[in-house]
């Protein structure tokens, strides 16, 4: 398969889908279609609801993305958010919350000749970044991101009060923002020339 | 409720509806949020970095592309009010503006002339533009004979109707090109078949599903 947008930026690729550039949504596909499955596969953990969560979100780029605004922000973090958002909301219905840790949770392992190098690049680098985080700060974005409690209920897990819990969320986003500097930030996507 | 605090948990997506709500009123009109939940997000969204990927089925990118491609409608959602000047002056001012045009002449310009997309079609100037008779809007045609229709303020086809777009080389029989549904402020269509010098294109109203031949008085033509 051919892919002519190859050269694009993700920008570039939402402005052609605000457009109905069908060919402009599937090579964001292309891009974006791995790790977003990934992230609906951990939080759903069920294959054929991912997949939903992932036609889903693409959906919702394909009719919102003449909303996209550039200067507020990356494609890949607003096309991640949507697929974050559409797991999350199917996890709540579904009550099919799972709360490992995300170290050995998913099996097969895929490390290797199929993934490509810079997706494993990008997750060793977030997940040293997580491992760096205090105990109870990664342990609060670990539950909200990947497990869909929201603050009151992780409050109620826990067993503190619910100041605490959003300050720990706080300090570990920020924390990780630091600890990320603009590397993973900036290369989500290295454009084939 | 103290709203300000909230946004790292809005960028986890971990308030319930009630609580998302507030705060996104609340964001409406505080400044300090935005740039802190711009921030916020972006770290948010490198959680999904960390999860291992395997490959999703192969069934995915098809269901998605089909998904999307229900109609070959493509709605162009800026207003315009002018021809087709104005119209093709728009489109490459988007394209500029987002960087398009400048990765794509930077990167190849080839490939970008290989790249017969609707947006570039128009945008090109190197296309030919002519006006519509019948209606406001034009039909671009890239030098290889790819073409797009551009309608403005067509309404929505009648329940049950579709329209139906045309292309008839001079002396020939319609060839289909492809059905739309209208109703929005700027229609565009991708033609379906190449438009050759000479010929008409046209568009008319079908029953839905489209007709094998034309079989209403076109509300629209232009001769390329």
């Amino acid at each position: 398969m051919t892919r002519e947008l190859a050269h694009l930026s993700d920008e570039a690729l939402v402005a052609l889908t605000a457009r109905a550039e069908q060919s402009a949504l599937a090579e964001l596909y292309d891009r974006y279609g791995r790790p977003a499955y990934g992230l609906a596969l951990r939080i759903l953990r069920d294959e054929s609801l991912a997949e939903d969560a992932v036609q889903d979100a693409f959906m919702a780029i394909w009719r919102t993305a003449p909303r996209f605004v550039p200067e507020k922000g990356k494609a890949s973090t607003w096309i991640l958010t949507l697929v974050h958002r559409r797991s999350v909301d199917v996890v709540r219905r579904e009550q099919r919350r799972r709360t490992d840790s995300i170290d050995g949770t998913h099996e097969p392992r895929t490390h290797g000749a199929d993934e490509e190098a810079w997706l494993r690049l990008q997750r060793e680098r977030v997940q040293h970044a997580l491992k760096q985080l205090p105990d109870q700060q990664r342990e609060a974005l670990e539950l909200a991101y990947y497990g869909g409690f929201t603050q009151t209920e992780l409050a109620e897990r826990l067993g503190q009060p619910l100041g605490t819990i959003k300050s720990r969320m706080f300090m570990g986003l920020a924390r990780l923002r630091e600890l990320l500097g603009d590397t993973v930030m900036e290369t989500a996507w290295t454009p084939t020339t | 409720m103290d709203t300000h605090d909230l946004t790292a948990a809005y960028a986890l997506h971990a308030l319930d509806d009630v609580e998302r709500a507030a705060y996104e009123q609340h964001l409406a009109h505080c400044e300090r949020c935005r740039e802190e939940l711009a921030v916020l997000t972006e770290s948010a969204a490198a959680l999904a970095w960390a999860v291992e990927s395997p490959m999703p089925p192969a069934h995915l990118r098809g269901r998605i592309l089909d998904a999307t491609a229900a109609d070959n409608v493509v709605p162009f959602r800026a207003r315009v009010r002018r021809p087709w000047q104005a119209i093709a002056a728009v489109a490459a001012c988007a394209a500029i503006g987002l960087g398009i045009w400048g990765a794509t002449v930077n990167n190849s310009l080839h490939r970008a002339r290989a790249e017969s997309s609707t947006l570039h079609i128009v945008a090109d100037p190197a296309s030919r533009k002519v006006e519509l008779n019948g209606k406001s809007g034009m039909v671009a045609v890239a030098p290889d004979g790819e073409g797009v229709l551009v309608v403005e303020h067509l309404p929505a086809a009648p329940a049950g109707m579709t329209y139906e777009a045309w292309v008839i080389p001079h002396g020939g029989r319609p060839q289909r090109a492809g059905v739309f549904r209208g109703g929005d402020d700027m229609t565009m269509v991708k033609l379906g078949m190449h438009v050759p010098r000479g010929a008409t294109v046209a568009a008319t109203v079908e029953k839905h599903g489209g007709a094998d031949a034309p079989t209403s008085k076109p509300l629209l033509t232009a001769q390329i």
